[in-house]
């Protein structure tokens, strides 16, 4: 068991952690650590820390513990923890929150854990939609698995499942606003 | 020819989920002079209660044996329901098939069962010599005696003196009022505690019915329910009540300045003649004889110069008065335990800054030493970082106390609410084992104090120590697996409640037993929970165990509303299962005069005809209404002159006889 001074927790940090529940729209205080969002979430068995003590080290100020936990980037958001809350708490939206403010400090835990979704949405912007041939590569590239899935490839090319042209949406400006939308909302 | 019937109960499973009722029933239809047996799912039950009734009709009943659980449950039932019909209540014997049998060989059916039957043929054995008794009236004083003059013994005088019946109040302490008005606000309305217990105090110190006596104690009790004579030393105040004003120049002249303040946790000072408090009723003053210096060295004297209406009398002396009582309301109420003698690791008392509750509500108080300002007790400052520390004493059956103390969680939660209420950017953390907070908007006032932002760590402070102008607390986070570290400027313990010293003493007085940890126990945890075992002897608030001012003043009433409804007869039925004296065999040696605990055997003298000679020779004689049948001079009885009616020695040897037949 580590000791922690809880009189030595810097301001910055508890404001960071207060910064991150802002952002979730979520009142750290409102948790009464009852663990029925760990108890129902599918993927705890294979977190670090399950949501419940994610929650805890932000409650206390622990910021770096919780920016370096595997959980928010295993977090499904299936919602079914926000759903079940007692007190209401939007938990996955805390999960999305401390995986946002990990990756902006460069603490993130998994080292390829944003590459897929950064991908996939960078494709989604570009061309309204995803196009799983570039996508697959795109990530066997950026993740260093090079190989990963080319078994397949030939049959699904084959079958038609995949093309090897790109495809794109009629209305892309359309797409392009939406993305706009959501991005000025993230930082609000 | 007596006809006994005997009616076998399940209790539901029980007793019919271990013994075979039916076989019992059968086999009791077979013992001598049984004339009815049958078995029921409830015997005390409505339905139950009217096929005993119906068989004494039916077959001419006139003794009768209930075979079911022990007779403190039933025996009361039972006797009530004969006492409408034919059969006198006292021709009844309860077989405990239940306490004796059921619950304590649930592992063997067989021999339960085979019990029972033994049980059962006692019973019918010892019914059999039964001789019915009858009951006597005794007169009811209609006074009462509180003793404590606390919230609950306040709040039981008043109900019971608002009822139209006299209430006299002992009370150990110079004041009325007890903790109550040492506390800055009550949780979880945050209403101030002195504006609500201040003026009952006064309505008590004011009301035609109501005697109040402080600096008392009780010293000796005789008697018995109705008719207690009771015995009350006043302890010298030094100051004649009838002649004070209560204008307090005696002790602003007082030259003793420098003796703790008991009633602000010796934060601060006062005089040797004092006031203890500012609203105390009587609102008159009392001199300390430990610390004047005209009772201790016979110098100074002032408070007698200064005094306008000469009502300073050093000489007075400890008086006792005896009085008669009908009921007594027991209310001795409750200490916090001195933790500085058990947990050294919290610094034993060394530290100024790790305070108790209590202090901490003098601190808080307005009425205070600071005035409500929250400052430590070592050098003035304000905290910055407070930690509050739950079950200190508590929950430590090592150390303090097995039990919960049931007030802490909430006064914890109250202490951290206030603190961050006064100051906004103070540090709270509450170390904590659980939180318990089961009243009505309890839980509520808990999530707020922790939204107002005080930190609730789950885990026992292992540790405090010094380091510089702060204490170093440890403890864990047992929520995150963490040991944690706080630095803390004030540390409150909030500690457990134990019994006053002194409550088991009174208790014992009134022949009243307390537990281990000295709280009352009541006559029937849930049944009778503000009687005692002893009739005519109530108790109420935390003398029974550990509770807040609602439940306290809850029982208070409650125990009140049982006097008053004593007090609306005239007279009650005594208890006929008394000693009885058989003159004949009666030598007159006197030892049941002084074994009898209740001073209710007296030797007289009696003119006998002996062998056809007229002799006078003195003889035992029983004050039925004194006598508790409690059979100590039965015992004693060297010629066996003492018999126990209803208990007779005749009929307890036909019981054992019963069971020795093979």
């Amino acid at each position: 068991m580590h000791t922690v001074n809880l009189s030595n927790v810097s301001p910055d940090a508890r404001a960071a952690c207060a910064e991150i529940a802002r952002k979730a729209d979520v009142n750290l205080r409102d948790c009464y650590q009852c663990g029925k969002c760990s108890a129902g979430c599918p993927m705890s068995e294979d977190m670090d820390l399950p949501p419940r003590q994610v929650i805890r080290k932000l409650q206390l100020g622990l910021l770096d513990e919780a920016l370096s936990a595997s959980s928010p980037w295993l977090c499904a958001q299936c919602q079914v923890c926000s759903v079940r809350c007692p007190q209401g708490i939007d938990i996955t939206g805390i999960m999305r929150e401390v995986r946002r403010a990990s990756k902006a400090a460069g603490k993130r835990s998994l080292p390829e854990s944003d590459v897929f979704e950064d991908l996939f949405l960078k494709k989604v912007k570009k061309k309204g939609r995803s196009n799983e041939q570039y996508l697959a590569a795109s990530y066997n590239m950026s993740s260093g698995h090079l190989m990963q899935d080319m078994g397949s490839a030939p049959k699904m090319l084959s079958k038609g499942l995949v093309g090897v042209k790109a495809q794109s949406v009629r209305d892309i400006d359309a797409v392009r606003k939406i993305f706009e939308k959501c991005e000025e909302g993230r930082d609000a | 020819m007596s006809r006994i019937g005997v009616f076998v109960c399940h209790c539901g499973s029980n007793i019919g989920g271990v013994v075979d009722c039916p076989a019992v029933r059968d086999y009791a239809a077979t013992l001598p002079n049984v004339v009815h047996a049958e078995d029921n799912k409830y015997t005390c039950s409505d339905p139950g209660q009217a096929k005993i009734r119906q068989a004494i009709e039916d077959y001419d009943l006139d003794r009768i044996v209930v075979a079911a659980c022990s007779p403190r449950m039933h025996e009361p039932t039972w006797r009530a329901l004969l006492s409408h019909t034919k059969v006198n209540p006292y021709m009844l014997e309860v077989a405990n098939l239940r306490e004796h049998d059921s619950w304590v060989h649930a592992d063997n059916k067989e021999a339960a069962t085979e019990k029972a039957k033994d049980l059962v043929k006692m019973a019918v054995a010892k019914v059999d010599h039964a001789i019915p008794l009858y009951t006597q009236q005794i007169p009811v004083n209609k006074k009462a005696l509180i003793i404590g003059g606390g919230i609950a013994g306040m709040q039981a005088a008043l109900d019971i003196a608002d009822a139209g019946y006299k209430v006299t109040i002992v009370e150990r302490k110079a004041t009325l009022g007890g903790k109550m008005p040492m506390l800055d606000k009550t949780f979880p309305t945050m209403d101030c505690s002195a504006c609500i217990c201040t003026p009952k105090m006064s309505e008590v110190g004011n009301h035609p019915n109501i005697t109040v006596k402080t600096l008392s104690e009780v010293t000796k009790v005789e008697g018995y329910v109705g008719n207690f004579e009771i015995t009350i030393k006043e302890h010298a105040k030094y100051v004649d009540y009838d002649k004070c004003t209560g204008c307090g120049l005696c002790t602003t002249k007082c030259p003793s300045k420098k003796i703790p303040n008991e009633w602000n946790q010796g934060l601060d000072n006062r005089t040797a003649i004092h006031k203890v408090f500012e609203q105390a009723v009587p609102s008159k003053p009392v001199i300390d004889a430990d610390h004047c210096l005209k009772l201790t060295r016979d110098k100074c004297g002032v408070c007698a110069k200064v005094c306008p209406t000469g009502a300073i009398n050093y000489e007075d002396v400890d008086r006792e008065t005896t009085e008669t009582f009908g009921a007594v309301v027991l209310a001795t109420g409750y200490e916090l335990i001195k933790w500085e003698d058990l947990y050294p690791e919290y610094g034993g008392g060394a530290y100024p800054d790790v305070i108790d509750g209590l202090h901490f509500e003098r601190i808080i108080n307005a009425s205070g030493p600071s005035e409500g300002r929250i400052v430590r007790p070592s050098d003035g400052k304000e905290p910055k970082s407070v930690v509050i520390v739950k079950c200190v004493g508590s929950r430590d059956p090592n150390k303090g106390k097995a039990y919960c103390s049931r007030a802490c969680c909430m006064y914890g939660a109250k202490h951290a609410h206030q603190i961050i209420e006064h100051i906004p950017d103070c540090k709270v953390y509450v170390f904590y084992m659980d939180v318990r907070t089961p009243g009505k908007n309890y839980d509520e006032f808990y999530m707020q104090a922790k939204n107002d932002g005080a930190c609730y760590l789950r885990g026992r402070v292992s540790k405090i120590y010094k380091e510089g102008d702060h204490y170093v607390v440890w403890g864990a986070d047992t929520i995150s697996g963490a040991k944690v570290e706080v630095n803390a400027d004030m540390v409150i313990l909030e500690t457990a409640m134990v019994a006053a010293p002194g409550a088991t003493e009174t208790a014992m007085l009134f022949g009243v037993q307390t537990d281990k940890d000295d709280w009352i126990i009541e006559a029937h945890p849930k049944l009778r929970p503000v009687e005692t075992a002893s009739r005519g002897v109530y108790l109420a608030g935390v003398a029974q165990g550990p509770k807040d001012i609602p439940d306290t003043v809850a029982q208070a009433g409650a125990a009140a509303s049982k006097v008053i409804g004593m007090f609306s007869h005239d007279s009650l039925e005594s208890n006929p299962q008394i000693s009885n004296v058989d003159i004949a065999k009666c030598s007159g040696c006197g030892t049941c005069v002084h074994i009898c605990p209740y001073g209710a055997i007296s030797l007289v003298e009696k003119h006998l005809r002996e062998n056809s000679v007229k002799v006078t020779r003195d003889v035992a004689q029983v004050n039925p209404a004194l006598c508790q049948g409690c059979g100590a001079c039965t015992v004693a009885c060297k010629p066996g002159a003492l018999d126990l009616l209803g208990y007779s020695d005749k009929s307890i040897m036909e019981e054992v006889d019963a069971l020795c037949q093979w």
